[in-house]
Parts: structure tokens; C-alpha cells; sequence
């Protein structure tokens, strides 16, 4: 199953790097991996996508627990929470293909950021089914660059991850 | 308030911190802290002959005394010589702190001489690593790699020193920090009281249990407690390669060790048992066989530090995170003060069972009238010394013969690498014991393979007058590779031989110590006996054992604990 893991991490050199070692060392997938730094400038806000059955899952937090410069963390699938990802995609826009795309990109909510005579820019923000929908229905081949920035989540209501 | 450069303060911590012995070996990056230990003579310096052997050094001080060793190493080539030792600390969860010399910091990155990313090659393989950025955090940095590596789960921590950072030039005020804070590092201090409670009325209601006590138990200093709730219970009870020592080997109630050459009762008991008792151990493969055919009867209650160490390979039923030491007590007096009994009838049937099965078995070796066997080598030696040394193993087919025929009744005796399994530890860790117990004797059991991988330390023996007795059990043969080889691919002995073995003898000699030559069963006792009676000489005893004996039992691969080889043709 997929989980959306959220870590709070201390700010320091070299934590991430264990956090991205311990996954490739134990053979845990990462599927996307998000981090920066938080209101508290001692603390880095890290936030993991990945599968695995929940024993494997169950290792993961306590494997991650145990890192010296992990202070918390909270499995967000457990409970109802929101989560986004941003993305910008290049694509060829030409002709009949630029009122296309424009309508592709209301309909999702979408922008156009970034406009050439050839190229549009879109920028799209939301869970990553939604993302993955657009790029489908815009077809791969129009398609000249995608960068997405990865999960970003956080539960809903009352429940806070903090000190 | 003194002034101290980083040099001097890293120096002063290490005293305020209590730690009297370092193992190491110089080299340009740690030359400033070199200079800051010869200007004092608090802390003492033993110079190896490999940073591997420093490695093991302070590791067996660790196993043997439960405090965590410390090692100084220069960068780069200094520090990688290190890895194996490290990741042989880690494996088995031994406290020690590993300071490496870096280049300054100032040419970090700019691959400079000798320059190694430490942190980065070290950090699969240790609890944590620090590095210091500024000379004024080294009091700190030090207490904190101690508290780490000494609490919870122990393990080896890596402290990476920029040169400039203990530059003799600059100076700073000194003073050691009493205490440290890490808000994201708090180890529990107890169980869960309704988990304990749990765990205990279950005890009382199993028919067919059996206690599995692993290195968890001598790491928390917890064996009297064991021994005491044992007891209480009345329960057969067998450990891990690694707990050997936690609970009496000679005692009725103990039934071997257990797992891949454990004994046919103890895989027995388990495989049969209704409900296991899991204190400080981490269902490891060697232990368990496949998983999915483990014990299919048993209920499992599982204590340990390490919640990762809960549920990783097999499921516990009643999991309880805590020190063993503490947890176990509130089972004692759990136990003390219930009105429920262990069920009697239930037990007298059990143990009636496990002695059948012991008779059936038990552990033995046939004896040859001419030949000297591995097993009767160790068991002489046990009678000989009381059953009362440290003993250190290398790895291989003599470490197990080690394990099984010599009965350690004490903990922090038997010293061996048994995660990583690391040939070239017994003899640098018998070392660092003897410096600490002049006074034991101090017995490594090698074989002609391992010995090699850091026979350079018999100088650093005559330098510090460390005279260990070193047990060879010579079957000139990586012996336990060539019995795989001999079980699972017809005995084809791909480079499995040792053709072209030097002459122990004389290079002992050459290092300035005794060898003596055994090959003759009818000499084995009075040799061995003149061997101990040289209380004052390193003795490198080469002994001419069978070569073509088997460790046995062996699990089947991919069996069920109780899918055992017995001999070369039994089969259970
Ligand atoms: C550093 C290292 N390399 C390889 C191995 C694999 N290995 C395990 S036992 C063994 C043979 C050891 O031979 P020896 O020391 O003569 O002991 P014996 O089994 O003959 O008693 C080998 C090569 C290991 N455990 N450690
Ligand atoms: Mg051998």
C-alpha cells in the first residue's frame, strides 16, 4: 500500500543522508521525497511517499525513529489528511493545440505560467492522481518537460506534527 | 578557567569521560592530537599494528567489561581501516567511540590528501557519527558520542576531526559538559506495565515453553535477573551464539545453545514449545531457519531495547520495549507475588521430553584413538582453566567448536563476532582483554585461516606484554567453507585448502614470543598443561587437529529449527 510518511528532522548536515541511506540500505522504496526547512530553523519538515506491506511499513518508522536526528514522525495514511504536489510541464503549442491546452488546463485548474509562439508553460498543483490525469489527458507527445516537486502532506483538522 | 587548544581539550575529555585506554595509530590529520596525549599521562595510548586490530581491541574491552572502547585513527586510509571493525561493533551492538582525523576544513571536498568522506563511508555501519565544526564543541561532541554509543541499543559511534579544529595555536576555555540533551534520542527506561503483565499470565498458563536469551541480556547486564526468573519458573531455557554466558551453560535448566549449531534439544524444545519467552534476542536467520516454518505452536513474548528489533522477522504476540534488566525484574516480582503457579503437571512432561531428547543426542563427537579432535582440544582446556577464562573466538568451524565445548557460566566471557562473523577479530580483542585483566587468563581460539587476517598484532603483544594464550586449531583448511563445500557441492574444495601454511612456530618466535607444536594426541594434556603454566609468555599453540571433521548438529538449510544434521549421515 502507499503511505505518506512526515518527518521532522533536525536541521543539520548530513541527516538527510541518512534518511535517504537507510531506504536504498534496507531495500525500501522511495517514490517521492520532499524536504525543507520549517518555521523553527532548527527543523527540517521531510516528507516520504512509498509501498511496501505493513510490516515493511512498520519497519520503516521504526527504522527511521531510530536515527539519531529523527524527533518525530507520523505515517499521514493513517489518518485523513491533505496532500499536494506541485508540477510544471512544457509542451508544444502550436495552432489549434493552444486553445486545446488551454481548456485541458481549466479544466484541472491549472495555469499557464510561461508563454512562447511554440511553447506554454503550465503549472498544476494537487494530489498526484490529478497530475498524472492531466498528463494523460494532454498525451506524452506534446509533452517537452515535466518536473514535479514530490508529496507534501499534513493530516486534517486538530492534529499538528510539531515539538 | 583553563585554557586548552581542541587538541588538549579532546584529550581531557576523553579523561573526564573516564576512559583510560586508546587504541589507535597515527598519521598526518591526528598528528596534533598525538602531540596533546604525549604531553600528558592520564589517558594511555596503545599503538597496533593495523587500525582493524584497534578496532576489535577496544571492542573485546567493551564485550568483556560492558564500557565502551575508544579508537584514534588518522583520515583516510586510517579511518577506512576501520570499517570491518566498526561494522563488526555494530552487528553485535557494542558500545565504542572511533575518533578519525580529517583534513582541515578548509580543504574538505577538494579531495586533499588523504581525504576521505568518513561519515559518509561509515554511516551504514554505525549508531550515529558527528563531526566537529568548531574547537570550542569538542567537550560536547565527545559526551554526546559516549552517551550514544553507551544507552539504549549500544553501538559504535563515529567522531570526524577537521586537523584545524585541534590546531595547537588556538585556545579555548575547557569545561565537560555533566550531562547531555538530545530531544530526539530518549530511550525507554521501562516496559509497558500491562504488556509485563500480559506476558506473565501467559508464562503461567504455557504447557510447553522455553526462555531464548540473546546478547540483548549481557549487553543490559540483566543475567542475575534472568537467572533469577528462570528459576522462579522452573522453564528450560537456551540463548544465542551471542548470550552464551547469560545464563549457567552447566546449570540443569539450560539447554544448550541454539539455531544453526545449536544443540538437538534446544532446536527441538523450540520448534515443539507452546510459548517462547524472547529476552534480548532478534529472531536472526541463523537462529531461526526459514521463517516461515518457526516454531508453529509457539505464542511469542519479545524483549528488547530496539523496537526495530520487534517484529522484523517474526511476529511477536506480546511486544515489550525495554531495558531487559528492568523489565525482568517486574516479571520477577510479578511472579513472586501471583497466586498462579506454572502449571506442574504440564512442565514435569516437558522437561521429561527435553531429556529424552537430550539422552537421544546431546552434544557429542566420536574420538579417534590417533587423531586430535577440535572438540576434545576445547573441552580440555575448559577443565583446565576452570571453565573461568575469557575466551575469544576468530570465525569458522573452530569458533562453533568453541562455543559448544567450552561452558561458559559467566557473562562478558565468551568473546566472538557473531553478526558479522568477522575472521581476524580474536586475537586484537584477546588483546584488549588481557591489557584490562592481567590477571585472567585470557585464551583465543583461532584457526589457521583467520589468524593470518591480523597475525601482525603479535608485535603490538610484545610491546605491551599482553601475554593471551592463542589456541590454533590447525585442520589446514578454511574448514568451515570446505564443509559447505563438502555438503552442498560434492566436495569440490574451491580454494578452500591453505597450501602454503608458514611455520606458526618459528614466526612466534620471530615476534619475540613461545609457539608450541601439538600433533600427537598422547601430548595434548601435558603440552596444554606446560602452555598455561607460562603465566608471563604469549604462547601461539599450533594444534594439529582433524582435518576433516564436521560441526554438528547442522539446521538443513531452509528447514524448520527442528531439520537437523546430526553427523556426516544422520539426518533428523
Ligand atoms: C573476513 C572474512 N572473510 C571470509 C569469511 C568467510 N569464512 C567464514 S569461516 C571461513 C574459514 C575460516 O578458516 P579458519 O580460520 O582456518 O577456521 P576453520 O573453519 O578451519 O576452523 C571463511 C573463509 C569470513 N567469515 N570473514
Ligand atoms: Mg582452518
Amino acid at each position: 500500500m502507499r503511505r505518506i510518511i512526515s518527518v521532522l528532522l533536525e536541521n543539520e548536515p548530513g541527516a538527510l543522508s541518512r534518511v535517504v541511506g537507510l531506504f536504498s540500505q534496507r531495500n525500501y522504496n522511495i517514490e517521492t521525497l520532499t524536504v525543507a526547512p520549517t518555521e523553527d530553523e532548527t527543523l527540517s519538515r521531510l516528507t516520504v511517499t512509498t509501498t511496501g506491506s505493513d510490516k515493511v511499513i512498520e519497519q520503516i518508522t521504526k527504522q527511521l525513529n531510530k536515527l539519531i536526528e529523527v524527533v518525530k514522525l507520523v505515517d499521514l495514511t493513517e489518518g485523513a489528511h491533505i496532500e499536494r504536489e506541485l508540477m510544471l510541464v512544457k509542451l508544444k503549442a502550436t495552432g489549434s493545440q493552444r486553445a486545446e491546452i488551454k481548456r485541458t488546463v481549466d479544466i484541472f485548474r491549472g495555469q499557464i505560467v510561461d508563454v512562447t509562439s511554440s511553447v506554454y508553460t503550465v503549472q498544476l498543483a494537487g494530489n498526484s492522481e490529478k497530475l498524472d490525469g492531466f498528463i494523460q489527458a494532454v498525451g506524452t507527445s506534446g509533452i517537452l518537460e515535466v518536473v514535479r516537486t514530490g508529496v507534501s502532506g499534513i493530516a486534517r483538522g486538530e492534529k499538528v506534527l510539531s515539538l | 578557567m583553563e585554557l586548552l587548544s581542541g587538541a588538549e581539550m579532546l584529550i581531557r575529555s576523553l579523561k573526564d569521560e573516564g576512559i583510560e585506554y586508546i587504541y589507535g595509530y597515527p598519521g598526518g590529520a591526528a598528528l596534533h592530537i598525538y602531540d596533546a596525549l604525549f604531553r600528558q599521562d592520564e589517558v594511555k595510548h596503545i599503538l597496533v599494528r593495523h587500525e582493524q586490530a584497534a578496532v576489535h581491541m577496544a571492542d573485546g574491552y567493551a564485550r568483556a567489561t560492558g564500557k565502551p572502547g575508544t579508537v584514534l585513527v588518522t583520515s583516510g586510509p586510517g579511518a577506512t581501516n576501520t570499517i570491518t571493525g566498526i561494522a563488526t561493533a555494530f552487528m553485535d551492538s557494542i558500545p565504542m567511540v572511533v575518533l578519525c582525523g580529517q583534513v582541515a576544513s578548509t580543504l574538505i571536498g577538494e579531495d586533499a590528501f588523504q581525504e576521505t568522506d568518513m561519515l559518509g563511508v561509515s554511516r551504514p555501519v554505525v549508531k550515529h557519527n558527528l563531526s566537529v565544526r568548531h574547537p570550542e564543541e569538542i567537550p560536547e561532541v565527545i559526551r554526546k558520542a559516549y552517551y550514544i554509543a553507551a544507552t539504549g541499543r549500544p553501538g559504535p559511534v563515529v567522531v570526524d576531526i577537521p586537523k584545524d579544529m585541534t590546531a595547537p595555536n588556538e585556545r579555548f576555555e575547557y569545561s565537560y559538559p555533566k550531562k547531555v540533551k538530545l530531544r530526539s534520542y530518549n530511550p525507554a527506561v521501562r516496559g509497558h506495565a500491562g504488556q509485563i503483565k500480559k506476558a506473565v499470565d501467559m508464562l503461567m498458563a504455557a504447557k510447553r515453553p522455553v526462555i531464548y536469551a540473546g546478547g540483548g541480556v549481557i549487553l543490559g547486564k540483566a543475567s542475575s535477573q534472568l537467572t533469577e526468573l528462570t528459576r522462579a519458573l522452573g522453564f528450560p531455557i537456551t540463548n544465542t551464539l551471542m548470550g552464551i554466558g547469560c545464563y549457567p551453560a552447566t546449570d540443569k535448566q539450560h539447554i544448550g545453545w541454539l539455531g544453526m549449531h545449536g544443540t538437538y534439544e534446544a532446536n527441538m524444545a523450540m520448534h515443539h514449545s507452546d510459548l517462547i519467552l524472547c529476552v534480548g534476542a532478534r529472531f536472526d536467520d541463523r537462529v531461526t531457519n526459514a521463517t516461515e516454518k518457526f516454531c508453529p505452536g509457539a505464542r511469542i513474548i519479545h524483549i528488547d531495547i530496539d523496537p526495530a528489533s520487534i517484529s522484523k522477522t517474526i511476529d511477536a504476540d506480546v511486544p515489550i520495549v525495554g531495558p531487559v534488566d528492568a523489565v525482568l525484574k517486574e516479571m520477577i516480582s510479578l511472579v513472586k507475588e501471583s497466586k498462579e503457579k506454572p502449571d506442574a503437571d504440564a512442565l514435569a512432561s516437558w522437561w521429561k521430553q527435553i531429556e529424552e531428547w537430550r539422552a537421544f543426542h546431546g552434544m557429542r563427537y566420536e574420538t579417534s584413538p590417533d587423531v586430535i579432535k577440535p572438540q576434545e582440544v576445547v573441552e580440555m582446556l575448559w577443565k583446565l582453566t576452570n571453565g573461568d577464562a575469557f575466551v575469544t573466538s576468530d570465525v569458522g568451524q573452530h569458533q562453533m567448536f568453541a562455543a559448544q565445548y567450552y561452558k561458559f557460566d559467566k557473562p562478558n566471557r565468551w568473546i566472538n563476532s557473531g553478526g558479522l562473523g568477522t575472521m581476524g577479530f580474536g586475537l586484537p580483542a584477546a588483546m584488549g582483554i588481557k591489557l584490562t585483566h592481567p590477571d585472567h587468563e585470557v585464551l583465543c581460539f583461532t584457526g589457521e585461516g583467520s589468524i593470518q587476517m591480523n597475525i601482525q598484532e603479535l608485535s603490538t603483544c610484545k610491546q605491551y606484554d599482553l601475554p593471551v594464550k592463542i589456541i590454533n586449531l590447525n585442520n589446514q583448511a578454511l574448514g568451515m567453507v570446505k564443509q559447505w563445500q563438502d555438503m552442498n557441492y560434492e566436495s569440490r574444495h574451491a580454494e578452500s585448502y591453505m597450501e602454503s601454511l608458514p611455520d606458526f612456530i618459528k614466526l612466534a618466535e620471530a615476534y619475540g614470543h613461545v609457539g608450541v607444536r601439538i600433533d600427537r594426541k598422547e601430548d595434548l594434556e601435558p603440552k596444554l598443561k606446560e602452555v598455561l603454566a607460562m603465566k608471563d609468555k604469549l604462547v601461539f599453540v599450533d594444534i594439529y587437529v582433524d582435518r576433516f571433521e564436521h560441526v554438528y548438529p547442522m539446521q538443513v538449510a531452509r528447514g524448520s529449527m527442528k531439520d537437523m544434521w546430526l553427523s556426516k549421515t544422520e539426518r533428523v
